[in-house]
């Protein structure tokens, strides 16, 4: 079973500040990391992997620093890794995103399925999984909980939904997302650390996907950004615990303190 | 202090901090109080490949040597002593198949082992062979194809959990420690079952269990090296391992530092952090330098032993009386230095203390270890003379 992982390097959120001057990120200083959700499907695809042989590559799109994320990819166990970077990616929103990636698998070669995290914590729009399926031609399912069975050619898969789930049966090649409830990622193995310390990453550019260059990056974005700006800071809040009934005696106090009630 | 880590050391160190700082530290307080075995921690450790580090690479392991061993099992008792203890008495029962055993024996056990499939004990100890080894009582006699086991072994760290066991027992009474030797008996061979499963102070997440063996048969080829090697494979064994114990002495009074003075800097009294007040300070110092020391001392030693060494004994009993002291006053100076909240279960430093209490006692009491290296020192003015 040959799988392949699309993953993208995101600012840990944890850390992130937003400049006043410009509106802008701060990147900074900010770590990066693996996007969570990515790391989900990595080790879904390592899972399937180890029950049914086969290979992952790990793909991404973005700068030569993109690297170290697939790099951390590989110390848990993914085969190859192939990053998509050219000046050309740049200022891509999710179309054009996605239309790099379609173009980056179909390059990668012969494969059964393509597992992705359902969305990215910085953008979070969750849209470039279903918009890649749609340019490989290939079916979707978002929001998988877990796998059921993997046979030549279909799969059956369980689709978290708000109430309960769906069990979803699908031809492959299909593209699927999940969610944190599939699995537990695993910790970086000293043999995957060695291996990743010396791999070699193959970088496409736009030319070696013959990609179509209009559809690329800030020129193939539809989407145009007007206006960024921070939402205006609210006041000092304070999140209660403890039941309800302790909670509205701590709004009790508080209201009698400031002489309100 | 810089100690000259290779590249590597350096990656293994930062993989066991993160093993121990995202799968231990959430868990130990919960492992402690209901004396519970760190059966997905050790999982976890295997997948890591932590597990087979000392393990060459032709039996499926990282072929890594004692200081590696030393720098991981440092990092997992930072965060917790019990589990560290389940890790290391691993490769304690390892040591006599690596030591010892035939190219068929290592091929058929250590690459499970190396993945953490399944756990090793090491069985020695019985209830009238402490410190004096010598007492054992288990006998193994040779009948036909099979060796026949009867006898109980004690405080088996591992005990229940483990899957493959390196015993030591006589195979000739009347040659009393000449008459030992070591065997390997895997769980579910009928006639090995368990007896009591120990309550401890600390290392609370480390099973500790008893191993009967009545009228147990194991074939002949389960024998580590010859009939009579029993006990010195059982003392090769303990002085490879011994410092691993000081690296977890080194490790527990490492995290009880680390613990005390971020509380401490957060603690105000008299209107100022307690960090601020000599009386602390001085404590602190005195913690970290010997501290420091230990670790020195552990480091050095482990580096003699992987340049090929011969005579250790000296060196790593040293090594594990000097850190594992050093770790119970550090861990009880850790709970002064906190306070009163030193001394709740709220905070890790008491489960720390201890935790520290058994390095003072096991893989040969501090009391047996100035015994060797007195010895040692004696013996060699002797050969001056």
């Amino acid at each position: 079973m040959n799988i392949i992982v699309m993953i993208k390097q995101v600012p840990d959120t944890s850390e992130v500040r937003i400049s006043r001057e410009t509106n802008t990120l701060i990147r900074d200083g900010v770590p990066s990391i693996i996007n969570p959700y990515d790391m989900y499907a990595i080790e879904e695809a390592i899972r399937l992997r180890e029950q049914h042989g086969g290979t992952v590559t790990a793909v991404t799109m973005g700068p030569p620093q993109a690297t170290d994320a697939l790099k951390h990819a590989v110390s848990m166990g993914v085969d190859n890794v192939v990053l998509l970077s050219d000046r050309a990616f740049a200022g891509a929103d999710t179309w054009a995103t996605s239309y790099a990636l379609a173009k980056g698998i179909q390059k990668i070669g012969p494969f059964d399925l393509v597992i992705a995290g359902k969305q990215a914590i910085d953008g979070d729009t969750a849209q470039v999984g279903p918009e890649t399926a749609d340019m490989l031609g290939i079916p979707f399912v978002a929001y998988i909980r877990k796998i059921e069975k993997v046979e030549p050619g279909m799969m059956v898969v369980e689709r978290l939904m708000d109430e309960g789930y769906d069990v979803v049966e699908t031809t492959l090649p299909a593209l699927i997302t999940v969610v944190k409830e599939i699995n537990q990622p695993r910790l970086p193995s000293l043999k995957g650390k060695m291996k990743a310390k010396n791999i070699s990453v193959t970088t496409l550019t736009a030319v070696d996907l013959t990609a179509d260059e209009n559809k690329l990056g800030l020129k193939g974005s539809p989407t145009q950004v007007v206006k960024i700006f921070p939402p205006t800071p609210r006041g000092d809040r304070e999140m209660l615990s403890g039941t309800i009934g302790e909670q509205l005696d701590t709004v009790a106090k508080k209201l009698k303190k400031q002489a309100i009630i | 202090m810089d100690y000259m880590l290779t590249e590597e050391q350096i990656m293994i160190r930062d993989l066991a901090r993160q093993v121990a700082e995202e799968k231990i530290v959430p868990v130990r307080a919960e492992l402690d109080e209901q004396n519970k075995f760190p059966t997905d921690i050790m999982k976890a450790m295997g997948q890591a490949d932590l597990m087979g580090l000392f393990i060459p690479e032709e039996y499926g392991g990282l072929g890594k040597k004692v200081l590696e061993l030393c720098i991981a099992v440092e990092e997992i008792s930072k965060a917790c002593v019990g589990v560290s203890t389940s890790y290391a008495a691993n490769a304690l029962g390892t040591y006599p198949l690596l030591l010892y055993g035939t190219d068929e024996q290592k091929k058929k056990y250590l690459p499970d082992i190396a993945t953490g499939k399944r756990l090793v004990a090491f069985g020695l100890t019985e209830a009238n062979a402490g410190s004096d080894a010598s007492g054992i009582q288990t006998t193994a006699k040779l009948d036909g194809n099979e060796y026949v086991l009867n006898g109980t072994k004690q405080w088996i760290t591992n005990g229940i959990e483990a899957e493959i066991y390196t015993i030591v027992a006589l195979t000739n009474r009347s040659k009393g420690p000449r008459g030992a030797s070591a065997f390997v008996v895997e769980k579910g061979t009928p006639g090995f079952t368990f007896g009591k499963k120990e309550n401890k102070m600390g290392i609370r997440a480390s099973s500790t269990t008893e191993l009967i063996f009545s009228d147990c048969r194991i074939p002949k080829e389960n024998l580590i090296a010859k009939e009579g090697m029993g006990f010195i494979i059982a003392m090769k064994t303990l002085d490879s391992s011994r410092i691993g114990v000081g690296a977890q002495g080194v490790g527990v009074a490492q995290g009880a530092i680390d613990e005390s003075i971020r509380f401490a800097k957060g603690r105000i009294q008299f209107g100022q952090p307690v960090t601020s007040f000599q009386a602390v300070q001085h404590i602190l110092a005195d913690m970290q330098t010997q501290t420091e020391a230990a670790r020195a001392l552990v480091y050095s030693v482990a580096r003699a032993m992987d340049s090929g060494a011969k005579d250790f004994s000296r060196a790593s009993a040293m090594a594990k009386l000097f850190a594992t002291d050093t770790a119970m006053k550090v861990t009880t100076d850790a709970v002064q230095v906190m306070g009163g909240s030193g001394y709740m279960k709220e905070y890790p430093v008491e489960k720390m203390m201890r935790d520290a209490k058994i390095l003072q006692i096991y893989e040969g009491t501090n009391q047996i270890q100035r015994n060797v290296i007195a010895l040692d020192m004696i013996r060699e003015v002797s050969r001056q003379k």
